[in-house]
């Protein structure tokens, strides 16, 4: 085991970890600890965009924006920090700008715009063109940059460490973050980081679905870290699907390719979008075209001999438009399902692709241990936190804007903080709970396989936790996450070794997995209303009397180490906007 | 190689009962804590020939043999992760499906050329990242910043298009002969990250840069084999970039 002191601590280098690091690396000592090489993070596949009202190309306001953030969020979304998000997006854009950002350009050499779901003119007027972009790759050139500008400010990195638990000391009846303790992949060294303050920039968990437009190294370890150590997560009910995955494999096609012009059809060539959203249409918000994809397919209109997709129709776009603006996207339908977009449509499905919960924050990053406490010297940013800027519902290119954002401010915070702080002692034996973990697994004899359980995993959520739920699936998801957890303590690996043993990550994955697995359904059974991305076929409507509040989830373990969640609940922070109905 | 039939998509033997047939992967296999020698490993799988190399690679993996190694994340080509020796030619695992790469006879999936293999088909990248960092890849600018954006026309922004596409996977460098013979030498990846800033209107640097890259193991140490423009797998014309570079290089203009 070996002991390293910083100042300041990132876990994960994605674009929340980076922007964080390039704040961090300025005013403390710091490192960045990420399971991937910084260029292989998630952000790198963010296709679509990253919202400002930068009013380049038509009349735009950051209000407009506020507004459209809480409504797409269903009114789950904390008004103080979604006026934030949309305030502070100008200048993220003009950073990235400035960073070296090679954004599209409009004739006058400003940065060009366009349309994106549920962004809209005053107030849902009409659709608004807000969405910064290059070309279809605008999270691998914010990642780029982004490392790019790492590099330059000499940013120190700790490649292909995953960090597997969360130090904390409880001084003078107050939990302080004292450090985190990492497992080297090259040679199954842990590490024990103590830091006088942490970020976890640790991203997604959308693994525990199995379509989905997540990378495989989406697993939720942030998250599910802080939960073991008796830290909430909070509304990890939501999940969004997003409409348009390459059938079956859940490859995302970006919204931009409807803010470009293109149609989802069903069987009988419809659009059906205009029934359900007569204004927005294909644009409507997420949740929305989701469910009414899967209308269309359950009432027989689906396409294919198993009527269980529909289409996304762009060959009415000049093919030199298609090259232009979504080259990527039409090079995945070629190579992935060997179809020509420029002729024929593209069978798509609803994919698992946005945690909108997370590891509850206030403004500053700042970690919360209940409703109003936070932890000191413990921040998180991107997706594996929870602001709430995104409540029920994030809109398209919300994300990319709140990691930088975000980002930002974390790493500035946790840098001040850090000038100011001492270090908090670390817990008698730092190592032991990830040196057990590890040991165990590696020598468990039991007959569970990784793979077996994590295909059950993934099968389950899918079946029952996905677009539309009722409280008999979501049951039939808890008892079989139980099963699975039970089972779990039975797995065994075949790599034995300590060099580069992905066997033995893959299993730590899963055991993560399937504890925020558990939280997400716990959290979706006792949310009997529908609201954004949580849709309850039994509770079909919003219930603001009841449910206007986020949920917070706490694990819990009782005097004979058996364990379970409890579930509290947090009021929604609302400034300008009161809750109306949601019309697209 | 020829006589194998493949997939012609739109044939209509779609529809025929099951997708799956068996494939054999001819993986070379290496690691020092069992041995020093690296040997070959044969696994038979049943695969829907539309899947992935990487979906190969994972059923073994998952279902057959828990410690072979290799990295992945995003599983279509995006993040740069498994770039490997595929028959003989540097891809992406992730982006070549089984169809196009004759699954009647033995796949061979080996560890890329000219950088340490660390465990089965896990190299050490850290030369490759060095080389990378070594070209100054990040815009630099002089005087004052504005307070909007940098103006850019779209002419220029398409300049540097293609090789702001990069993923920094490897699959060109490690494709290229007098990189195996010589790692010193930077490498196309490192000169295309080069060329992304050096064409950039909005950088100033380009002067610096093109010092760098007229090393001795800098551009003209490329001999032009293409190897590395066959090898992108995000279509970059890689070695027309490097013949940009030491065009302007005997120019001054870029
Ligand atoms: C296909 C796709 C397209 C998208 N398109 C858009 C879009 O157009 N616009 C938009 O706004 N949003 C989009 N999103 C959402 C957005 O891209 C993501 O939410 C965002 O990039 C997440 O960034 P992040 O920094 O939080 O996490 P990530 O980029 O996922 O980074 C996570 C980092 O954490 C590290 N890490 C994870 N676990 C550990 C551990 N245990 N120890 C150490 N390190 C760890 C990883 O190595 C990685 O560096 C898209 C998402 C997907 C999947
Ligand atoms: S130029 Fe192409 S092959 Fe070379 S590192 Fe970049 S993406 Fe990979
Ligand atoms: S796994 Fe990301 S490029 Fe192949």
């Amino acid at each position: 085991m070996k002991i390293h002191k910083y100042d300041t601590v990132i876990v994960g280098a994605g674009g929340a970890g980076m922007r964080a690091a390039i704040e961090a690396t300025k005013r403390s000592r710091t490192a960045v600890l990420t399971k991937l090489y910084p260029t292989r993070s998630h952000t790198g596949a963010a296709q679509g965009g990253m919202a400002a009202a930068l009013a380049n190309v038509e009349e735009d306001n950051w209000e407009w924006h506020t507004f459209d953030t809480v409504k797409g969020g269903d009114y789950l979304v904390d008004q103080d920090a979604a006026e934030i998000l949309a305030k502070e997006a100008i200048d993220a854009v003009l950073d990235l700008e400035k960073m070296g950002l090679p954004f599209n350009r409009t004739k006058d050499g400003t940065i060009d715009q366009r349309r994106f779901g549920g962004h809209s003119r005053n107030h849902g007027e009409a659709p608004v063109r807000r969405s910064c972009y290059a070309a279809d790759r605008t999270g691998h050139m914010i990642l780029q940059t982004l490392y790019q500008n790492c590099v330059k400010e000499g940013v120190e990195f700790f490649n292909e460490f995953y960090v597997l638990d969360q130090l904390i000391t409880e001084v003078d009846g107050v939990k302080k973050s004292a450090g985190v303790v990492a497992y080297e992949l090259a040679t199954g060294e842990i590490h024990v980081f103590q830091a006088k303050s942490v970020i976890y920039a640790s991203g997604g968990t959308g693994k525990f679905f199995k379509v989905t437009s997540n990378a495989h190294t989406l697993t939720g370890d942030g998250q599910a870290a802080c939960f073991r150590r008796g830290l909430p997560l909070e509304d990890m009910e939501f999940f969004q699907f997003h409409p348009t995955g390459i059938w079956r494999m859940g490859i995302l096609l970006t919204e931009g390719a409807r803010g470009e012009g293109g149609i989802l059809r069903n069987k009988d060539g419809e659009r059906f979008m205009e029934k359900y959203a007569p204004v927005m249409k294909d644009l409507a918000s997420r949740d929305v075209v989701s469910r009414s994809i899967y209308t269309e397919i359950r009432e027989g209109r689906g396409c294919g001999p198993e009527g269980d997709h529909v289409y996304l129709d762009l060959t009415h776009l000049p093919p030199e438009q298609l090259d232009a603006k979504l080259p990527d996207i039409t090079e995945f339908a070629r190579t992935y399902l060997g179809i020509e977009p420029y002729t024929d449509p593209i069978p798509i499905q609803p994919t698992a692709h946005y945690a909108m919960g997370g590891i509850p924050t206030n403004v500053q990053g700042e970690v919360l241990a209940d409703n109003d406490t936070v932890v000191p010297g413990l921040y998180a940013a991107g997706e594996v936190a929870c602001v709430s800027v995104h409540g029920a519902n994030r809109l398209g290119t919300n994300s990319l804007l709140d990691i930088n954002v975000f980002g930002r401010r974390a790493g500035i915070a946790a840098a001040e903080y850090a000038q100011k702080a001492d270090y908090v002692e670390l817990p008698e034996n730092p190592a032991e709970f990830v040196a057990q973990q590890v040991e165990q697994l590696r020598n468990s004899t039991g007959s569970e396989r990784v793979a077996e359980l994590r295909r059950e995993l993934q099968e389950t959520m899918d079946a029952n936790v996905m677009v539309f739920r009722t409280e008999q699936t979501i049951k039939t998801a808890v008892e079989k996450i139980a099963e699975l957890r039970e089972r779990y303590k039975n797995v065994s690996v075949q790599d034995k070794g300590k060099r580069f043993n992905t066997d033995l990550l893959e299993a730590i994955e899963l055991g993560n997995l399937l504890d925020l697995a558990e939280v997400m359904a716990v959290s979706a059974l006792a949310r009997k209303e529908s609201r954004g991305g949580h849709y309850r076929e039994d509770y079909p409507n919003r219930d603001d009397v009841n449910f206007m509040r986020h949920t917070m989830a706490y694990r819990e373990v009782d005097s004979d180490g058996k364990d379970s969640i409890r579930l509290d609940y947090k009021p929604v922070v609302q400034t300008r906007y009161q809750p109306m109905e949601r019309k697209y | 190689m020829s006589t194998a039939t493949l997939d012609k998509p739109g044939s209509g033997s779609q529809q025929d009962a099951s997708p799956y047939i068996t494939v054999v992967f001819r993986i070379r296999r290496f690691n020092p804590e069992v041995s020093d020698e690296a040997t070959w490993q044969d696994f038979q799988v049943e695969i829907d020939p539309k899947e992935r190399v990487l979906d190969g690679l994972h059923k073994i993996k998952w279902d057959l043999d828990g410690s072979l190694t290799f990295r992945r994340s995003c599983a279509h080509g995006i993040c740069g992760s498994d770039a490997m020796r595929i028959n003989g030619k540097n891809r992406l695992a992730c982006k070549t499906l089984i169809k196009d790469i004759n699954p009647h006879k033995p796949i061979t999936v080996e560890p890329i050329k000219g950088l340490t293999v660390l465990k089965d088909l896990v190299v050490d990248m850290d030369p490759f990242f060095q080389a990378y960092r070594d070209v100054m890849p990040f815009l630099i600018t002089k005087g004052n910043e504005p307070t909007r954006e940098r103006l850019q026309s779209a002419e220029d922004r398409e300049r540097f298009d293609d090789t702001t596409k990069c993923i920094l996977c490897a699959a060109c460098t490690s494709s290229c002969p007098v990189f195996w013979n010589d790692g010193q030498y930077f490498g196309p990846a490192a000169i295309v990250n080069a060329h992304r800033f050096i064409f950039d209107s909005r950088d100033e640097a380009g002067e610096q840069r093109l010092e760098i890259l007229n090393d001795k193991d800098g551009v003209w140490r490329c001999r032009t084999t293409f190897n590395c423009t066959d090898a992108c797998p995000r279509g970059i014309e890689v070695t027309k970039a490097i013949q940009e570079v030491k065009r302007a290089l005997i120019t001054r203009r870029f």
